[in-house]
């Protein structure tokens, strides 16, 4: 066919090349996630956490707090605890909520819409869907613990002071180096969040109800800490993937403890591996009937 | 411009589509079979044949397994048994490079609630790795103008009326040059101008040299635009034509009211006319070719039955319309309004 005839004929024939990279769709998917208003009500409530704590510790006594590492107490000493607190007050219940959340509307989401049709039929291969979906979780994860980071540092920095930092061994390390051992810990926890968003990704794909994939993803966090949390089910625990999460702590000692911090890594990586190859073997022969 | 006056007609409208495969069928099925986990058995050996440059009207009543096979088609239902090609290519294999010649509108509009409707062509376009990202924007507002949308281009979808949202999908299709077009419905929902608006815009798309494959429960809307057409019913494809083959199989029959029928039955039957069918105080009959034109056609019969001495109150050819023949295929009526 000849250009001109190209022209008259706006035929598929002059479609543009085929891109073998294209970070489009990816881009179109985190537009989704931070631009949706719930997510934004959803990233309040992670930021209010921090806000809450350092305020409650500065008009307050500081008194010693519940599960996890202690860092309440560490507050008045440097503002840097705030986020670390923060952090550890909502890995059990609040980021793990976020996370499922997200994970479970990634694909149900878009069947109940009756957009996943649409998708395919641009067409968008499954495993490419699944891929950027996938990243997309993994992206929210990320942006979700640092918020509570960033809001948790700013608001104890600006309320309790920064300077040296003790850590939990009791060394004394200069500020910057405790700003770096935040950014450790906000990577660790990520990678935690990683895996139960893996988790999230596959209930996704079973169901055409967002809500539900959510609550089923949820409940499968919340379990796995109550069985954590029976010592007679201990030869159970390493296989639990909330097992190693409150081990970022180890990441504030000096020397880092990596006893419960690579075995965590380990489970996160195993969890992810076979949680998406689960989604992908579901997803990619499923029927769309959306 | 009013589409019924202008159908397009299959020998007029000689475009073969772009690509090297232009000369394969669009569409092609070999006894595509989908038998759903209940044990419901959708579509049942289906042998579709969608040839290039047609509008091809794939009619059947609601249920009778249209959209799984659109859906089987396009891929995001895996037949049970069967095979398909799509502009040439066997699918699955060829999906990537098929469906990117491919715009199609499944079972109705389906966008996300709150975004307008540009950023969801936004994101239609974004998911296709065959678009150009500098030429999106004019893409997506050249798309929204044909369909009438573009003023509402800023409204969230939620706030669109069903029609909006039907133009929507069809601006969908049109973000990229396409082959083949696969619309299940299209004119669903709409009210009477936007059904014109739209069954003129498949008419101007088919003129530009896309294939057109539509689903339709509406046997108007076949006549009115479509050249090839195919029936399912209940799962099974039980005609495939061209429409004006249909028309043409469909037998005339000539048809006398008289007081005394049995005398006209002798006339007919001196004709050699045929199936000569009596109630009450009408006659019909197959006309056939034993009355041909160049006799004096039908109009002789007339003469001949008065000669005869058959007291005559009425005659008639009657040919039956396309409804006629499809309740033949069926045993069952279509919704013809709209």
């Amino acid at each position: 066919m000849s250009a001109v005839e190209a022209a008259t004929h706006p035929t598929a024939a002059n479609l543009p090349a085929l891109r073998r990279i294209s970070t489009r769709f990816f881009r179109s998917e985190l537009l989704l996630i931070f631009g949706r208003r719930r997510n934004w009500a959803g990233m309040a409530v992670l930021a209010a956490v921090p806000l809450i704590i350092a305020i409650a510790v500065k008009v307050t006594a500081p008194r010693p707090g519940g599960g996890g590492p202690d860092f309440l107490s560490s507050i008045t000493s440097n503002g840097l605890f705030v986020a670390l607190a923060a952090l550890a007050v909502e890995l059990p219940l609040f980021l793990p909520l976020a996370v499922s959340a997200i994970a479970g509307d990634a694909v149900a989401g878009e069947a109940n819409l009756g957009t996943l049709r649409n998708l395919l039929a641009v067409p968008v291969h499954r495993t490419r869907l699944l891929a950027v979906k996938y990243a997309a979780i993994v992206v929210f994860a990320v942006a979700a613990t640092a918020l509570i980071a960033a809001v948790g540092a700013l608001a104890g920095l600006v309320l309790f002071g920064g300077g040296p930092l003790t850590l939990l061994s009791g060394v004394q390390v200069p500020f910057g180096t405790g700003l770096v051992r935040l950014v450790l810990v906000c990577g660790y926890i990520a990678a935690c969040l990683a895996a139960l968003g893996a988790v999230g990704l596959f209930v996704s794909t079973l169901t055409e109800q967002p809500i539900g994939a959510t609550i089923a993803t949820l409940i499968f966090a919340i379990t796995s800490h109550i069985l954590d949390a029976i010592p007679q089910l201990d030869w159970l625990h390493p296989y639990l993937i909330s097992h190693y999460w409150m081990a970022f702590g180890d990441l504030l000692r000096s020397p880092i403890a990596t006893t419960s911090i690579w075995p965590g890594l380990g489970s996160a990586a195993a969890y992810t591996l076979i949680f998406l190859a689960a989604a992908w073997a579901r997803f990619s022969s499923r029927d769309i009937t959306s | 411009m009013t589409v019924s006056s202008t159908p397009v007609a299959p020998a007029s409208q000689p475009h073969p589509p772009g690509g090297r495969h232009g000369h394969d069928p669009a569409v092609r099925t070999f006894g595509l079979t989908k038998r759903f986990r209940s044990g419901q058995v959708a579509v049942d050996g289906i042998d579709l044949d969608v040839p290039a440059g047609s509008v091809y009207g794939f009619l059947g009543p609601n249920g009778s397994g249209k959209t799984t096979t659109i859906r089987m088609l396009l891929g995001l239902v895996g037949p049970t048994s069967g095979q398909h090609e799509l502009l040439g290519h066997p699918m699955p294999a060829g999906a990537g490079t098929a469906l990117a010649r491919i715009g199609a509108l499944v079972e109705g509009p389906a966008f996300h609630p709150y975004l307008s409707g540009r950023a969801n062509l936004r994101r239609l376009d974004a998911a296709d790795r065959h678009a150009d990202p500098r030429t999106s924007a004019a893409r997506i507002d050249e798309a929204l103008e044909r369909v009438g949308l573009l003023a509402a281009a800023q409204k969230r979808y939620r706030a669109y009326s069903l029609g909006m949202r039907q133009r929507l999908a069809l601006a969908g299709v049109l973000l990229q040059p396409r082959d083949l077009l696969i619309l299940d419905e299209p004119t669903n929902g709409l009210d009477p101008q936007g059904t014109r608006e739209v069954r003129t815009l498949i008419t101007e798309l088919a003129r530009d040299g896309a294939t057109v494959m539509l689903s339709t429960h509406l046997l108007s809307e076949v006549e009115q635009i479509c050249t090839h057409v195919g029936v399912m019913h209940v799962g099974r494809l039980v005609a495939q034509a061209p429409l004006t083959q249909l028309r043409a199989d469909a037998t005339a029959r000539v048809r006398v009211e008289s007081r005394q029928p049995s005398l006209a039955v002798e006339t007919l039957r001196r004709f050699g006319l045929t199936e000569i069918l009596v109630e009450g105080e009408i006659v019909t009959a197959v006309l056939g070719d034993v009355v041909a034109d160049r006799d004096g056609g039908p109009e002789k019969l007339i003469s001949a039955l008065v000669e005869d001495g058959v007291p005559v109150r009425g005659f008639g050819v009657v040919t039956p319309d396309l409804e006629d023949v499809f309740v033949s295929l069926t045993g069952e009526g279509f919704d013809v309004s709209g």
